[in-house]
């Protein structure tokens, strides 16, 4: 029973940080309709600063607490993340917003290859130790094991979630987001002025992945340029399970499917009697993903996908 | 000027066929790098029937490749009959396919694949087959690194070796070939074997374009709801063109495995799929011409930085080496080729307007 609860926990904490990325996509898709492949990049981005913030702090100031440090590290890494994410809306999106679909596609995936490569460049390519910052002493609940940092993940999900539903259903620039989904060219003669809104939410966007990227980093305890790949691919599987465009379900998508491949690779193996290794873990989101394609591509709470061209 | 143009074409043919011997005098390396540049040539007009034509955009098209190159893997090395004797005793001469049946089995093998991956994905918008297809790289990766156990069957990473060359008419091509005093080396053979089937998907792909089916893509490209408006089965044709290219593919795989004669996995990333999609998406989707340019060209970039890139990495700390350079090349080269020439180096020049905003 205990190794179920632990399952449970540490697909409630994966799913956490799946969610907060998913938030990303769904958004920036509900707007513009457009995939930001590079998003899994600002991730690795607001990583890879928070650990050279870390590092620079550490040594200057020894006497500061992990707290404090990691405070510092995540103010840096998300408006690091939030002027790059602007700047790849700007550069590589909005000059094609018009053209077929083919030709933005095709930039986001230029923009995520160039942002894994400039990383390799500055950063170097070898995976560095990211430092404990908080206490690692773990807590122990009925048997199963939870650590602060897990307890933070889990909590400032919860926190920013409920900021973010407040952002988007009680503020002005809220509503003018909801506007521009429904429809850009409206919005623009209500007074809206579209290409604001849009980097808004790419900004937005980009600070949950930041710090999205600093709890992967934190939980597994390094970075490297190629981290923002597998979690970016499992969001965006996420953000399509509950259904693209919807802020609920990118949540729910994010936390089911990190519950999905925590008992899964938890329990793969017993299942198939040791023939499937948890090596198989990684599988999961794309099997996922295509039988929710198959059965209900519009996901779990989201409208009608299917091509509206 | 008809006269002027076939006296082009003998003249760019005996060019094509001298070149392995002009370039076996540097060194068989290069003719390695010539064979090596015609595999991608091959693997990218087969891209450009999904891309170019379809406007599908596959971001797993070296998961075909894979399938292909693992298949002849297995079919002609002694992996198979070494791991389960049943087969050892089905084959008490080892298992050696022919490249008839091969080349075949390999289309056949990819296009199915394809056509599985592409029936639930291909009837919603293109992004979400993006996605998919890139996904389903990763997933025959991840297959392929750990089908070693419990039934060893694609050796994991280490991957598989001893693989057969191909073998034409009783003529091995794993070693140099004389007749009459004349030597033909085997890089220069295989050569010859990709050339011909370059110009072979060539001539299909442009046949291919020209036809109705090509027609039907191109309207599907341009306008889905419009092509549906004009009775195009839109869902079969896009099956179809994911399938095709996919058996593209698949033949370059079975062509790739028994040049290497070894196969891992490591010749299977994401980055490969990339690098494809650029070469079509750099020369011109759906231009052939275009896009054998863009092969050639990204192709032969990386001989080209191996000159340029030690002095960089020597100046920059060895933070700027070949393949991260190269890297860098491409995916910028995706990024401003979109931007300023959304259609390509060499793009169509009439009907079919691939890319062209409509602002």
């Amino acid at each position: 029973m205990d190794i179920f609860l632990q399952q449970i926990i540490n697909g409630l904490v994966l799913g956490s940080v799946y969610a907060l990325v998913a938030l990303g996509y769904t958004m920036v898709y509900g707007i513009i309709q457009l995939i930001n492949f590079a998003h899994g990049e600002v991730l690795m981005a607001g990583a890879l600063t928070a650990w050279t913030v870390a590092g620079i702090l550490q040594p200057a100031f020894p006497g500061m607490p992990g707290w404090l440090v990691l405070i510092a590290a995540t103010l840096v890494a998300c408006t690091v993340a939030a002027i790059l994410n602007f700047s790849i809306e700007k550069i590589a999106y909005r000059p094609l917003r018009n053209s077929p679909r083919l030709a933005p596609l095709i930039t986001a995936i230029g923009m995520s290859l160039l942002l894994q490569t400039v990383a390799m460049i500055i950063w170097k390519p070898n995976p560095k130790p990211f430092p404990n910052l908080l206490p690692t002493e773990p807590y122990e609940i009925a048997g199963a094991v939870i650590s602060p940092t897990d307890l933070l993940i889990l909590s400032l999900t919860a926190v920013l979630l409920v900021a973010l539903v407040w952002l988007v259903n009680y503020t002005s620039l809220g509503r003018a987001m909801r506007a521009t989904a429904e429809n850009p060219r409206v919005a623009g003669l209500m007074g809206v002025k579209p290409d604001v809104v849009i980097s808004a939410t790419f900004v937005i966007g980009a600070v949950l992945a930041a710090i999205a990227g600093i709890m992967l980093a934190m939980k597994y305890g390094t970075v490297q340029h190629a981290m923002g790949f597998l979690p970016g691919l499992k969001a965006f599987t996420a953000a399509v399970f509950g259904g693209i465009g919807n802020l609920a379900g990118a949540v729910v998508g994010g936390i089911l499917l990190g519950l999905i491949e925590a008992l899964g690779s938890g329990y793969i193996g017993v299942l198939t009697g040791g023939v499937l290794g948890s090596q198989y873990s990684e599988i999961f989101a794309f099997l996922v993903l295509i039988v929710i394609l198959t059965l209900r591509p519009s996901g779990l709470l989201g409208e009608r996908v299917a091509d509206r061209a | 000027m008809k006269n002027s143009k076939s006296i082009l074409y003998v003249v760019a043919g005996l060019a094509l066929i001298a070149l392995p011997l002009g370039l076996q005098v540097f060194g068989n390396a290069w003719v390695r790098i010539a064979d090596t540049a015609l595999l991608y040539v091959l693997l990218a007009i087969g891209l450009n029937i999904v891309v170019g034509y379809a406007g599908l955009l596959d971001l797993g098209y070296v998961a075909f490749f894979a399938v292909g190159a693992y298949l002849y893997a297995l079919l002609a090395s002694p992996h198979l009959t070494q791991t389960f004797p049943w087969i050892a005793a089905m084959f008490p001469h080892g298992l050696h396919t022919s490249i008839w049946l091969v080349i075949p089995l390999a289309a056949a093998c990819a296009a199915f694949f394809g056509v599985l991956l592409g029936a639930p994905t291909l009837k919603l918008r293109g992004d979400y087959l993006a996605i998919v297809t890139l996904g389903f790289g990763e997933i025959i990766r991840v297959f392929m690194n750990n089908l070693d156990q419990p039934v060893n069957i694609t050796n994991g990473p280490k991957g598989l070796a001893g693989i057969d060359p191909f073998s034409v008419f009783g003529v091995s091509m794993g070693k140099t070939f004389t007749f009459g005093g004349f030597q033909l080396t085997s890089v220069a053979m295989y050569y010859y074997l990709f050339l011909i089937m370059v110009l072979f998907s060539i001539v299909l792909s442009h046949r291919l374009a020209l036809s109705r089916v090509g027609r039907a893509w191109m309207a599907i490209r341009e306008d889905e709801i419009a092509a549906k408006a004009m009775g195009i089965n839109t869902r079969n044709l896009k099956l179809l063109a994911f399938g095709m290219g996919a058996s593209f593919g698949g033949v370059s795989g079975a062509l790739f495995a028994s040049f290497q004669r070894f196969v891992s996995p490591e010749s299977f990333t994401l980055m490969e799929s990339v690098m494809i999609v650029a070469m079509v998406v750099l020369g011109g989707l759906g231009h052939l011409p275009g896009v054998v340019l863009g092969a050639l060209l990204l192709a032969a970039l990386p001989e080209v930085l191996r000159y340029v890139a030690s002095p960089l990495q020597n100046l920059t700390g060895g933070r700027l080496d070949a393949s991260i350079l190269r890297q860098l090349l491409i995916a910028l080269a995706m990024i401003v080729v979109m931007l300023l020439r959304p259609r390509g180096l060499w793009p169509t020049p009439d009907h079919g307007k691939s890319l062209q905003t409509n602002a």
